[in-house]
């Protein structure tokens, strides 16, 4: 490691290594950014989800769009792998069946930026544990 | 500097700034009782812990009390010493002191001469009120000096004097809260530590805690066995100091009140150190001279300077810390040692006593001198050069004992031939005494000239670290004077570095010289004692006919009977010793 | 630089690594690598969480689970359920004790709402031996921002306008403590951090140091700037070891990363930071005593003035700060002066963390707002009192505070309400009691813990101390007499009065206000000789009552030492002279004829 020289090279190394924790900052207020949850059991996982999810967290970070992208287990909907749970902040939990790199790129750039529904969506039919 | 406004007791006073609380009161006439503070003005040695807090006084708008000895005035400050407060807490804390204490003052080698309990009466305090456990250590007996430890105070102005002003370093506090209490390292006892048993602890010692070995049992056996001639020698300090034990003001000089109690008590004959600290000026001068010349040929195997060797806390000072420099230091026995050695060979023959049944008393303002007396090399076949060495205190005892009122006595003179001193052995028994008197006999022997003066006033003072040029007639001889060891080390330390300028230095143990000795009468902390004797030690060496030490009849005749000449073979088995490396 | 989709952050402060965090830790490593997911999921030792009592703590995020008292061996099951099939183990979540139901997220623990963390922020949140996390939590930028931006003055200004004060129990402003170093003129000062935290209960300076080391060196630094220092010195005691490892690696760090050492930032400032190590006596917490103890002389405090800002270590003038306030620094210089002193009450700004302890629910480390009260810290953020018994009193300050009763339950809780209840802040214990705990056995108790750790320098401490113990002896021992109490209260205002240092000053300080407040229990011990908590044995009296007994002999069987005889189906009884209060009868009768008095 070079020795950091000035308060400019501090804040440049900042920036960098802040989003190693930005995951953690981010968990601290969970409700006030956008959450996507990728089904990841097997079948989720045989259908790709694991690209899906690698492809969101990416693309999410790259456009600076601050987001917990989390997997969760089996959402039951098989026949639609790979699944995604997004929730915007304020709103209910919005489930796109078969997301894959296109689908999520439409999903980044319509509802979450424009907040524009976009085709696929699943209806729920079950709450996740967490709103027992 | 600024001045400081402030009011005590109601009275107001104007001091400089940094003046503590107790120096403000004191000057406008408030005795504000102290226990562990101490101080010797001029001398540089204070000890002021705040531990006791028997000085607390109240200080309006501080939320608790303050300790006079070192709180410094402040302006506007508003004090009372003896408000109900004050009051209840100085007594409350003695009476906590008390509690702790042993109560056997009716036995107590301090009884009478205790700042605790002279305390304790000062307040007035019959009864106490906080009763409890009481600590308990064992007691630590060594050939000087015996600690009783539970009656240690935690004045810490023992451990003052044996790191701050002696650099020693034996004694410091150990243990927590109640247990604890001021020892060696590890608890070890004091023979097996450094301790040189310079005695300046005891000297300052509030209570009976530390206090000397006393041998003034086995003086009393010996001069009450028919078969044993006992013969005591006395040191020069004594004499400027004993009267103190007998209510004398400081100063008073009592050699011929000494002499004729020593007479009373049954001694066989009554001699002086000061006859040996002649005769250790013509051995030690005669070394100095020998070495000085040498060094000035440019004899790379002679160093320089040469160290005086009489007081033995130096010597097993520079043995533990110093081992390196042990060729430095003279080779001539302390003029106890060497009165000792005389005394059981060339005096025995003489009055045809036996070795074995002369027994040699010395009388001492020192601790370190029983140590010294009991070191292996001074005893020939187990028998010892000087059987007992009692120190002026312990001699007060003895006179008590043989009930004789000091006060009347009648001026008696010593006895002979061992009892003939001059003015220059007398000044031993000050800072700069030993220096000067060898400087009187190696002036004239180097020079072959009379003295042009006899008081070198430029050696002579209180001052911890002193120096000076005596020119030898031409020859400008740089001596250097140094009392107080933490003093001592300070040149040592130079000549280790090469840096000392020095030919001669004369080293001291304890402050002020042997005036100021560890088994004198107890100054309790006043400095004014000290420059008293030591004036008084003046004194005597300007009402002498003879002042310079090779003019000592007797001691011409004990080199023509007996010795031969200064450093000769029999004055060097007899006369000189050789040091140990103790580190 | 890799990024990654989870991160599991398993604590590791003292408390959860003696329960085995590490392996939790290794386990997780180990399962993560035979799932080939160590890319994807980071597993982090952090700092302390604070909830203690539930430890050891494991948090996944991003989702922000909460894990309580996980075993190594749980690692597989929250590997499988939750990180691959993203479903929480239940049975490890925290369960609300009042609703009863499972709590996810510990943003819902009532443990945590009432919490303000700025001395803790990092705690349990970064990997304290990687200074990268810490930077990417603005760490340093306070220390850059002062040296290339901001006179000393101007930083000492913020310092004093944020209303910081000392944490270490004295309470001294911060600001003013600088600027009085800044003053004394000197070739060489230091700064000096105070982590030699001593309070029985107490560990929030280790668990700081634990946490986020870097938050005190870079406060350090910035206090170096601010007075003219270039070292620093941390005294820490020797029985803090992970502390002292965390503190080397984030000390070289920091070196190897030009944010200690020569030129920091190319700002021309030097400022290098060093370990001394304490021996862990009490009294090295006083700043003359930690100076002594720092130079090699033996830990004792000196009367003061001189003050350390004027003749400290060496003789120089030095700073002292504890840990905690040090670690308040960063934030105050990166939020504002104004945004800190929004924070509390009007005279005590900002935070305090406190270590919850004793008999109540959650045992733990909390950082609560000055002003919150005591109701809230026992009641909602501790979960209220253990077994549903009733509280008593809680202890403040450690051993030279007080017992704040009942009535002070909604006292904010600052500087100087402590001090005008009769106790301190002190460096944050808070022991909880209960009405189990005697209040004269609690003032033996502390006054125990002084006797043990006064330094005996001065009179009033190593003597008076000695006999307040004696005197709550004889009281707890049943030989107590009405002049007793008289006299307990007599020696303790002059041991305050008279002492040398803050621990003699304060030692009488449990006695004190337990007399104060339980005069009661006291009178009970001395003239009925009864202890009404049921605590000091030698005041109880067990007999049998010859109504209930039935002669089933299990206590004369039972009895230790033969106290109880009696013949088979009839009433047995205690022979008084030999029983020795153990209480075993009592607990074996299983008809309530043991009478307790």
């Amino acid at each position: 490691m070079n020795k950091i020289k000035s308060l400019a090279d501090l804040k440049k190394l900042q920036s960098e290594v802040q989003s190693k924790i930005k995951l953690r900052e981010n968990g601290d207020n969970p409700e006030n950014l956008i959450q996507i949850k990728v089904s990841m059991a097997t079948c989720g996982i045989a259908s790709g989800a694991k690209d899906t999810m690698n492809y969101l967290i990416e693309e999410l970070d790259q456009q600076g769009i601050d987001a917990i992208v989390t997997q969760t287990g089996c959402m039951g909907y098989c026949y639609a792998e790979p699944t995604i749970e997004l929730t915007v902040p304020g709103q209910p939990p919005v489930v796109y069946g078969f997301v894959n790199k296109t689908k999520a790129l439409e999903i980044i750039e319509k509802h979450i930026k424009l907040n524009e529904m976009v085709d696929g969506i699943i209806p729920v039919a079950y709450s996740t544990i967490d709103n027992h | 500097m600024e001045m400081i406004n402030l009011t005590i007791d109601h009275k107001p006073v104007v001091v400089r700034q940094g003046t503590t609380i107790l120096k403000a009161a004191s000057s406008i006439g408030i005795d504000i009782p102290t226990l562990c503070y101490m101080k010797l003005d001029d001398m540089n040695i204070e000890n002021k812990p705040g531990g006791c807090r028997v000085c607390v006084v109240e200080v309006k708008g501080r939320r608790n009390l303050a300790p006079a000895c070192c709180t410094e005035a402040t302006e506007g400050m508003e004090i009372n010493t003896h408000s109900i407060r004050a009051i209840n807490a100085r007594r409350t804390v003695v009476e906590l002191i008390l509690s702790d204490h042993p109560a056997d003052c009716l036995i107590c080698a301090k009884s009478g001469n205790c700042d605790l309990q002279n305390m304790a009466n000062h307040l007035g305090i019959r009864k106490i009120h906080y009763q409890g456990e009481q600590s308990s250590y064992r007691e630590d007996t060594s050939p000087a000096i015996i600690r009783e430890i539970n009656k240690c105070i935690m004045c810490r102005r023992c451990e003052t004097m044996c790191n701050d002003v002696q650099t020693v370093g034996v004694l410091s506090a150990v243990n927590r809260g109640f247990q604890a209490v001021v020892a060696p390292a590890f608890e070890m006892n004091l023979d097996h530590s450094v301790c040189t048993y310079c005695g300046q602890c005891v000297a300052v010692c509030p209570t009976g805690a530390l206090t000397e070995a006393d041998e003034t049992g086995a003086v009393i056996r010996a001069l009450s066995d028919p078969t044993k001639t006992v013969i005591v020698q006395t040191a020069p300090a004594v004499r400027a100091a004993l009267g103190e034990e007998f209510g004398m003001p400081a100063g008073t000089l009592v050699t011929g009140k000494m002499v004729a109690a020593l007479r009373r008590l049954g001694f066989d004959y009554v001699f002086d150190t000061d006859f040996a600290a002649d005769l250790t000026i013509l051995e030690e001068g005669t070394e100095l001279l020998s070495r000085l010349s040498a060094f000035m040929e440019g004899d790379p195997n002679v160093k320089l300077p040469i160290l005086t060797s009489c007081c033995p806390a130096w010597v097993k000072f520079f043995e533990h810390h110093f081992p390196e420099l042990k060729d430095i230091p003279s080779t001539a026995r302390s003029p106890q040692q060497m009165f000792g050695s005389i005394a059981k060979t060339y005096f025995a023959d003489k009055i045809g006593v036996k070795r074995e049944n002369l027994v040699v008393v010395s009388i001492m303002p020192c601790l370190a001198k029983k140590y010294e007396s009991s070191r292996p090399e001074f005893s020939v076949n187990g028998n010892p050069d000087v059987d007992f060495a009692l120190s002026t205190r312990e001699l007060a005892h003895l006179i008590n004992l043989g009930n004789v009122d000091f006060n009347s006595l009648p001026n008696d003179e010593f006895d002979q031939p061992l009892g003939e001193s001059t003015g220059a052995a007398v000044i031993f028994g000050t800072t700069g005494g030993v220096i000067e008197a060898a400087v009187r006999t190696a002036y004239e022997v180097f020079t072959g000239k009379p003295l042009p003066r006899v008081d070198f006033e430029e050696l002579r003072g209180m001052d911890g670290l002193r120096k000076a040029t005596i020119d030898f007639n031409g020859t400008p001889i740089n001596i250097g004077i140094a009392h107080g060891l933490g003093n001592a080390r300070k040149l040592l330390e130079d000549i280790q570095a090469g840096n000392s300028e020095f030919h001669a230095i004369e080293i001291m143990s304890c402050p002020g010289g042997c005036i100021g000795g560890g088994g004198q009468p107890y100054h309790h902390g006043d400095a004014e004692i000290l420059k008293k004797r030591q004036r008084a030690i003046y004194s005597e060496d300007k009402n002498k006919t003879i002042r310079k030490s090779h003019e000592n009849p007797y001691i011409t005749k004990l080199y023509e009977e007996f010795l031969g000449a200064p450093m000769s073979e029999k004055a060097h088995h007899l006369l000189h010793t050789k040091y140990f490396d103790r580190s | 630089m890799a990024e990654y989709n989870m991160h599991i952050l398993v604590c590791g402060g003292t408390g959860c690594k003696a329960s085995q965090s590490e392996l939790i830790k290794t386990n997780f490593t180990d399962k993560l690598n035979e799932y080939g997911l160590t890319d994807e999921i980071q597993v982090i030792l952090t700092g302390c969480f604070g909830f203690c009592e539930k430890g050891p703590i494991v948090k996944i995020l991003p989702d922000n689970t909460f894990y309580t008292q996980v075993t190594p061996e749980d690692v597989a099951e929250i590997v499988d359920e939750h990180l691959i099939k993203g479903r929480k183990v239940e049975r490890l979540l925290f369960i609300d004790p009042e609703t009863k139901e499972t709590v996810g997220d510990s943003k819902g623990m009532d443990f945590y709402k009432k919490q303000i963390r700025i001395a803790l922020r990092n705690c349990g949140f970064i990997n304290p031996e990687n200074i990268e996390e810490y930077i990417g939590r603005d760490g340093y930028a306070a220390l850059g921002t002062c040296l290339s931006e901001k006179s000393p003055e101007e930083v000492i200004k913020m310092i004093k306008d944020s209303g910081l004060r000392g944490r270490g129990g004295g309470g001294f402003p911060t600001g003013l403590k600088w600027e009085l170093t800044r003053k004394s003129v000197s070739n060489q000062k230091y700064v000096v951090c105070n982590a030699d935290e001593g309070d029985p209960g107490a560990f929030m300076d280790r668990s700081i140091l634990e946490g986020d080391p870097h938050s005190v060196l870079e406060a350090m630094a910035i206090c170096g700037y601010c007075i003219g220092a270039d070292n620093g010195l941390v005294y820490i005691r020797a029985e803090y070891p992970l502390a002292i490892e965390r503190l080397k690696i984030a000390i070289n760090q920091a070196r190897e990363y030009g944010l200690l050492g020569d030129d920091i930032l190319g700002t021309g400032f030097n400022f290098d930071v060093e370990i001394r190590y304490g021996a862990g006596a009490f009294v090295c917490g006083e700043e003359t005593a930690l100076i002594h103890s720092m130079e090699g002389k033996r830990g004792e405090p000196t009367v003061k003035p001189p003050f350390p800002a004027e003749k400290g270590y060496n003789g120089k003038p030095t700073n002292v700060n504890n840990v905690e306030t040090f670690a308040n620094i960063p934030v105050i210089i990166n939020k504002g002066a104004e945004w800190f002193a929004s924070i509390g009450t009007e005279k005590s700004k900002g935070t305090k963390v406190f270590a919850l302890a004793g008999k109540i629910n959650n045992v733990g480390l909390i950082e609560v707002p000055m002003g919150i009260t005591l109701r809230e810290i026992i009641y909602d953020i501790g979960g209220g009192i253990k077994d549903g018994r009733e509280f008593k009193a809680v202890q403040t300050g450690g051993p030279s505070g007080g017992c704040l009763t009942k009535s002070f339950l909604d006292t904010p809780i600052d500087y100087d309400n402590l001090v005008a209840a009769g106790s301190m802040m002190g460096s944050g214990g808070m022991i909880v009691l209960d009405d189990s705990d005697c209040m004269v056995a609690i003032a033996k108790f502390y006054l125990e813990f002084t006797l043990d750790e006064s330094c005996g320098k001065c009179t009033p401490c190593r003597i008076g101390n000695k006999r307040l113990h004696e005197i709550l002896e004889k009281i707890t021992g049943g030989n107590g007499e009405l002049e007793d109490l008289n006299r307990l209260r007599m020696l303790s205002n002059v041991i305050k009065d008279t002492s040398l240092c803050g621990l003699g000053q304060t030692s009488p300080n449990p006695v004190l206000s337990t007399l104060d407040n339980f005069y009661d229990e006291y009178l009970a011990h001395v003239t009925t000789h009864k202890c009404l908590a049921g605590q000091c044995k030698a005041l109880m009296h067990y007999s049998i009552d010859a109504e209930r007994c039935t002669g089933c002999t299990l206590c004369f069987r039972n009895c230790p030492v033969g106290a109880i005889s009696g013949e088979k189906r009839s009433p047995h009884y205690i022979d008084q002279s030999l029983c020795i209060k153990c209480g075993v009868c009592a607990a074996k009768c299983k008809f309530d004829a043991v009478l307790i008095a």
